[in-house]
Parts: C-alpha cells; sequence; structure tokens
C-alpha cells in the first residue's frame, strides 16, 4: 500500500497527542479538512497494513512507581536463544535484544520494588550460558520520543 | 521538587489502577473512544475524560498516540550507540545528542566497573550505513571518541509493558 499525501499528515498528527475529548477522531478531522469517518476508516486501514506498531497510551514508568533499568549479559552463543526465551517469560521485561559485541543480550527490566528485580535478575544471572551481566541503571532521561516526520 | 518530568504524585488509588489498566490495552477505534473505555471501568465519561487530564498534567502519561512501526516507514536499521562522556560536560552533551532528529531516545546511566559508558542513545536509520555516519556526525558534534555503536542482530521482544497486572492475578 503506498502512502498518500493525506495518509502521512494522518500519520504524522496521530503520532502526536490523540485530543483528550469526547469525539478526538472528528478533532482530528477537522484540522486534516475530513470527515470524522474517513479518518477513523483510514486509521483502521493503516493499521491492518502494518504502519502502526501501536495506538494508545504511553506512561511515564517512574511516574505510576515503577522502576526501570538496563541489563546487558555476555551469553554463549551456543545458549543464546535458551537464554533470549526464559527472558522473554518475564512480564517486566519489554525489550529484548540480541547484539554485536562482547555484551551481546540486552533487555529493559520494570518493576514495582528493588526486592523483584534482585530476585529476576539473581535468576537470570544462574542461567547457563550467561558469563557476565551489568546493571544499567538510569538517571535522566533526556529524550523519549519514537516520531518520525513522513513528508 | 525541581526535576520537572518526575511527579510527586505517584500514589494511586484503585480506581485509578483500572483506568491506567483499560488505558494500556490498544486505543479503540471508535467515534467515542474514552466513553467506550469508561464504560469498561464503569464510570461516566466526563469522570473519565478528568482523570485522563490528570495523568497527563502529572506526567504519568507521557504520550496518547501512535507509534509507527520503524521498518514499514523505512528504518530498517537501529544501534544503542553507548558514549563515554566526562560526568561535568553530561547534560550539554546529551542536549546535543536528543537535538538530533535520528536520536529517539537519550538517557544517562550508572556505568558498570568493567563498562565505562554512562550516556546511550537510539538511533534509527533507513541504513547501517546511514545509522553509521550519524553516529560519525554526533561523535564531530560533542567531540567524544570513545563510544560502541551496538548493532541489533535479533528482536527477541518488543513489547509494551502492562502495568498493575499483579495484582489482578492475585485478586
Amino acid at each position: 500500500m503506498e502512502l498518500s499525501s493525506f495518509d502521512k499528515s494522518l500519520l504524522n498528527l496521530l503520532q502526536g497527542n490523540i485530543p483528550v475529548c469526547s469525539r478526538p477522531f472528528a478533532e482530528m478531522a477537522s484540522t486534516l479538512g475530513a470527515d470524522e469517518n474517513f479518518v477513523l476508516e483510514r486509521v483502521r486501514e493503516l493499521k491492518a497494513a502494518g504502519y502502526l506498531r501501536r495506538i494508545g497510551t504511553f506512561f511515564n514508568s517512574d511516574n505510576l512507581g515503577y522502576r526501570s533499568t538496563l541489563i546487558a549479559l555476555e551469553v554463549t552463543p551456543s545458549e543464546i536463544c535458551t537464554v533470549a526465551e526464559t527472558i522473554n517469560g518475564y512480564d517486566e521485561v519489554t525489550h529484548n535484544y540480541e547484539r554485536e559485541g562482547k555484551f551481546n543480550l540486552w533487555f529493559t527490566l520494570s518493576t514495582l520494588n528493588a526486592e523483584r528485580e534482585g530476585n529476576i535478575l539473581s535468576e537470570i544471572k544462574s542461567l547457563r550460558g550467561v558469563e557476565d551481566m551489568i546493571n544499567l541503571k538510569s538517571n535522566r532521561k533526556f529524550k523519549i520520543n519514537v516520531q518520525f516526520n513522513l513528508q | 521538587m525541581c526535576n520537572s518530568i518526575y511527579s510527586d504524585t505517584k500514589i494511586l488509588t484503585d480506581p485509578d489502577k483500572e483506568i491506567i489498566r483499560v488505558l494500556q490495552e490498544d486505543f479503540p477505534l471508535c467515534e467515542e473512544p474514552y466513553k467506550f473505555l469508561a464504560e469498561k471501568v464503569g464510570i461516566d465519561e466526563e469522570e473519565f475524560l478528568q482523570r485522563v487530564k490528570d495523568f497527563v498534567r502529572e506526567k504519568k502519561i507521557r504520550k496518547l498516540g501512535a507509534v509507527l512501526q520503524h521498518r514499514a516507514a523505512g528504518f530498517k536499521s537501529n544501534a544503542l550507540c553507548a558514549w563515554n562522556v566526562p560526568a561535568e560536560k553530561l547534560a550539554d552533551i546529551a542536549a546535543i545528542m536528543s537535538s538530533h532528529a535520528a536520536v529517539s531516545h537519550c538517557y544517562d546511566r550508572t556505568p558498570a566497573p568493567n563498562w565505562n559508558y554512562n550516556l546511550y542513545t537510539m538511533i534509527h536509520a533507513k541504513s547501517r550505513a546511514e545509522c553509521d555516519s550519524i553516529i560519525d556526525e554526533l561523535s564531530r558534534l560533542t567531540g567524544i571518541t570513545d563510544f560502541q555503536a551496538l548493532y541489533s542482530i535479533k528482536e527477541w521482544k518488543k513489547t509494551s509493558m502492562k502495568y498493575f497486572t499483579e495484582e489482578l492475578k492475585n485478586s
């Protein structure tokens, strides 16, 4: 599916904030000079075509009382599949990537308390193939904004 | 409190957690999405809208909108770039990196004894060559030459956090 210039304007608008009001799609439609039903239909089609990873609410986990960290593991290459799948099994893990370099598996972990974080990390550290682990706690978040300007 | 991105109203009531649980699902694509969500929680639309506005003001909600599929949008390459930045220059250098359009995330993190990198940027580009040239550009702009470009080989998991689900399992 080729994106029309209307689609690109719609996607740029959708990536910003959806209005918090009774008829948000009607409000977006009036910004775009279209009608509400057309906008809704197009959003559904773009979603079905795989252009949208997610449309919804993104929270600041710190402000909901969660603590987040980035963990890097050095894993023996032959064990990486088993280790990655075990890590995926934790609901508290949202991103898990195999990367180039000495530390070859990187995942994010968000937990409600230090005890839960400690328990998960000690379980992971004891998995076969895990040679080293570093815990990179975040201090300041200077930018969190996955937004692409389509032209 | 001087750190403006953090709110000090972290205590959430059970009804608030209910609202967060329905908001974290896919946003309903219908004419009155908030009314639909409010009905799920069992409150009226007006009250629901008010709580959403409160959460935005309290910075509990960072964004209500869409995230594009990077690959579908043509961004096929991504690198986590870890930089070793002198502590006193951290804020200035982070500001320069954050202002680059290809940088989606920029965090400072406490380094580990055997891993001296304290600033982390996610970089998205259409190809690896373009990613490399963005990293070179950031290095030139900031004067930071000690860095690691960690290209992804495989995405094992990428999902959104589900908040307050444990309590449901236990109740």
